[in-house]
């Protein structure tokens, strides 16, 4: 079985985000990076498919330099290698376009299921999963809790409103995670060590055949015209009372009489 | 030259999601401003019954798309119907909900007919023939506002956060020819919860509880029964198992833009406010008044959960 999990290097959710002065971007000077969320998931589901069938878990990455270092982690948790897309004309791009990059790039990496993260949670973007699995041919399955391979197939559980759906699709597959997947595991003190002799492949748009003027930042078909700090809320209203019994009657008076939410 | 607006509608066992006519309603709202028309699609089996409905949200047609294929969603069966009908058709704007659906749907569609796409609207403005929207990233920290290239433009409106308007149109209904292409997934089985459980991210109001609760959730049922409400968790409380991931409110949650949202014995982590901070009013009960959840709260009150929502529900039950 072999794994190619997409992993994204994303601003830490703790980050302060603050908007550049071009008013299009955010600031990236302090920031912490980290591997997106949901991709920590993708990993770990990939390498226990993996311990589980034999075969390769590989960390597919559009990014910079910096993104080296999310790589190394997904290989001190376990990943066998890891590949990155480097290139400064790729900078910028949308989801559409990394999609067809990550795409190019799995034209040479053998694979019999894809695993991607739900969302970055730096765009929230929603999309390079999808559209990956659209470029390859593949069926997708989305926000999975649970998967279960055999005979070529694999089953998944996938939430939905107030529930889960199970569904069935012959390999090769894309799937996306959920939280409730499993547990992410840490990189162990050994798995770092070990991680620093693992192979690394970076390669440019030219090395897959994508010409640089269709993709980054002057190609984006989703264009931020501006970034704008959500609308503040007014200052908390505190509500006075002496007894929980007049806390309450205070706040629901408030919510029915003033909010009119109740 | 594309032009109209094109609503993509999510059914359930015959029953339109409440998103739906939040997204048909938008439509119409954007459509008037540019001067076109509604047509709205339905998917499925047997569905030719509720189709109708949508006429008084503003459709002024409604496509239906009706074949035993289509019962259950598939991606691929729903994109090859989907992109042949906006390929027919050549809408300016494609509305959807940012359903479970929607997120699978939408970014698929959008690789389909490579154009570009918007997750999770919360606002949408006609501009140039077209629309311009806003939609928040980072977790809500930053709100976008982004220009969607290429025809369609397609927008996936957030649930919960467009209003749902009454706009009586023609509603007229048109069979379409389902040819739902090689479907290669199956669905096996769909398990739905205790059918009164609401829908976290369609609830008009949620209690939500946090480490504060020590796990005992009764008084935060209770309250959420009488007012009608979803019941939400903060990740402390998915992770002690006191309650089921699809409960939990945040980064790695859902995302929910309820009218209220009544936040009980929840500190106000970074990550939890990514999943609430759309909400129309947020109250919050907490027994530190320091707590970071204040700062992010309409309304608050600083003491202990287990002696306030107990008298809280009294209150409601008088004036119910
Ligand atoms: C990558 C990442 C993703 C995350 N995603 C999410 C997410 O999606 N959702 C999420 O919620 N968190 C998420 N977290 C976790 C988040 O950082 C917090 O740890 C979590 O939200 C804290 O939960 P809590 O508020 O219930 O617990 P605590 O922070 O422990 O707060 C408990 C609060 O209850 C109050 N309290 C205690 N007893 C009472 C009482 N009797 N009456 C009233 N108040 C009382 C205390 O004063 C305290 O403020 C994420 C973290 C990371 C790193
Ligand atoms: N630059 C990237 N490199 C590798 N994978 C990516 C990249 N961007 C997005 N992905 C994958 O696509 C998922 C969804 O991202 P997005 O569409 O940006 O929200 C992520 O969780 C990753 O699995």
């Amino acid at each position: 079985m072999d794994i190619v999990v997409l992993v994204k290097q994303v601003p830490d959710t703790e980050a302060l985000i603050q908007i550049a002065g071009d008013g299009v971007s955010i600031k990236t000077d302090n920031i912490k990076w980290v591997m997106n969320p949901y991709d920590e998931f993708a990993v770990e589901e990939a390498l226990q498919i993996r311990d589980a069938n034999e075969g390769t878990v590989t960390i597919l990455t559009m990014g910079t330099d910096k993104a080296v270092e999310t790589i190394r982690t997904a290989l001190a948790m376990g990943a066998d290698q890891g590949v990155l897309i480097n290139d400064p004309a790729a900078e910028g791009s949308d989801g559409l376009a990394v999609a067809k990059i990550l795409a190019a790039a799995l034209k040479d990496i053998p694979y019999d299921l894809i695993i991607a993260g739900q969302r970055g949670v730096d765009d929230d973007g929603y999309q390079v999963g999808a559209a990956v699995a659209e470029y390859m041919g593949i069926p997708q399955a989305s926000l999975v809790i649970k998967e279960e391979i055999s005979d070529g197939k694999i089953k998944c559980d996938c939430s939905i409103e107030g529930g889960t759906v199970v569904t069935e699709a012959p390999l090769p597959v894309l799937f996306t995670t959920q939280r409730g997947l499993n547990e992410p595991r840490y990189a162990s003190l050994p798995g770092i060590m070990k991680a620093k002799k693992k192979p690394l492949d970076q390669k440019t748009l030219a090395d897959i055949g994508i010409d640089p003027s269709t993709v980054g930042l002057a190609n984006r078909k989703v264009k931020i015209k501006a970034l704008n700090p959500p609308p503040e809320r007014k200052a908390v209203k505190m509500i006075e009372g002496e007894t929980p019994e007049e806390l309450a009657a205070a706040l629901i008076k408030v919510l029915h009489e003033e909010a009119k939410v109740v | 030259m594309a032009q109209g607006v094109l609503v993509i509608t999510e059914q359930r066992d015959n029953a339109f999601r409440k998103v739906s006519y939040e997204a048909v309603s938008e439509g119409r709202r954007v459509a008037d401003e540019l001067g076109t028309d509604v047509t709205a699609v339905v998917l499925g089996s047997g569905i030719e019954g509720i189709a109708g409905e949508l006429g008084k949200y503003g459709a002024d047609k409604v496509l239906v798309a009706d074949d035993g294929i289509l019962s259950d969603y598939t991606t691929d069966a729903y994109t090859n119907v989907l992109a042949e009908v906006i390929k027919s058709r050549e809408p300016k704007v494609v509305f959807l909900g940012a359903s479970v659906q929607g997120k699978d749907l939408a970014p698929r569609l959008a690789a389909r007919l490579d154009t570009g796409m918007a997750m999770d609207c919360v606002v949408v403005k006609a501009e140039d023939g077209g629309v311009v929207v806003t939609r928040p990233m980072f977790g809500g920290k930053v709100l976008a506002d982004i220009e969607l290239e290429g025809d369609p433009q397609i927008v996936a409106v957030r649930p919960n956060v467009m209003s749902i308007t009454e706009n009586a149109k023609d509603g007229s209904i048109e069979k379409i020819d389902v040819q739902a292409g090689e479907v290669k997934t199956t669905v096996l089985e769909t398990k739905i919860e205790a059918g009164d459980k609401i829908e976290l991210t369609e609830a008009d109001i949620i209690v939500s509880g946090g480490r504060g609760t020590e796990g005992k959730f009764e008084v935060i049922e209770e309250l959420a029964g009488l007012l009608n409400a979803a019941v939400g968790a903060s990740r402390t409380v998915v992770d002690e198992g006191w309650r089921s991931h699809g409960d939990q409110v945040g980064q790695t949650g859902k995302i929910v833009s309820p009218n209220l949202y009544i936040a009980c014995g929840i500190s106000g982590a970074i990550q939890h406010i990514a999943g609430m901070s759309t909400s129309k009013f947020i109250v919050a009960i907490n027994k530190d008044a320091d707590a970071p959840i204040f700062s992010k709260a309409d309304f608050g009150i600083a003491a202990d959960l287990f002696e306030v929502v107990p008298a809280m529900v009294q209150e409601v039950k008088k004036i119910q």
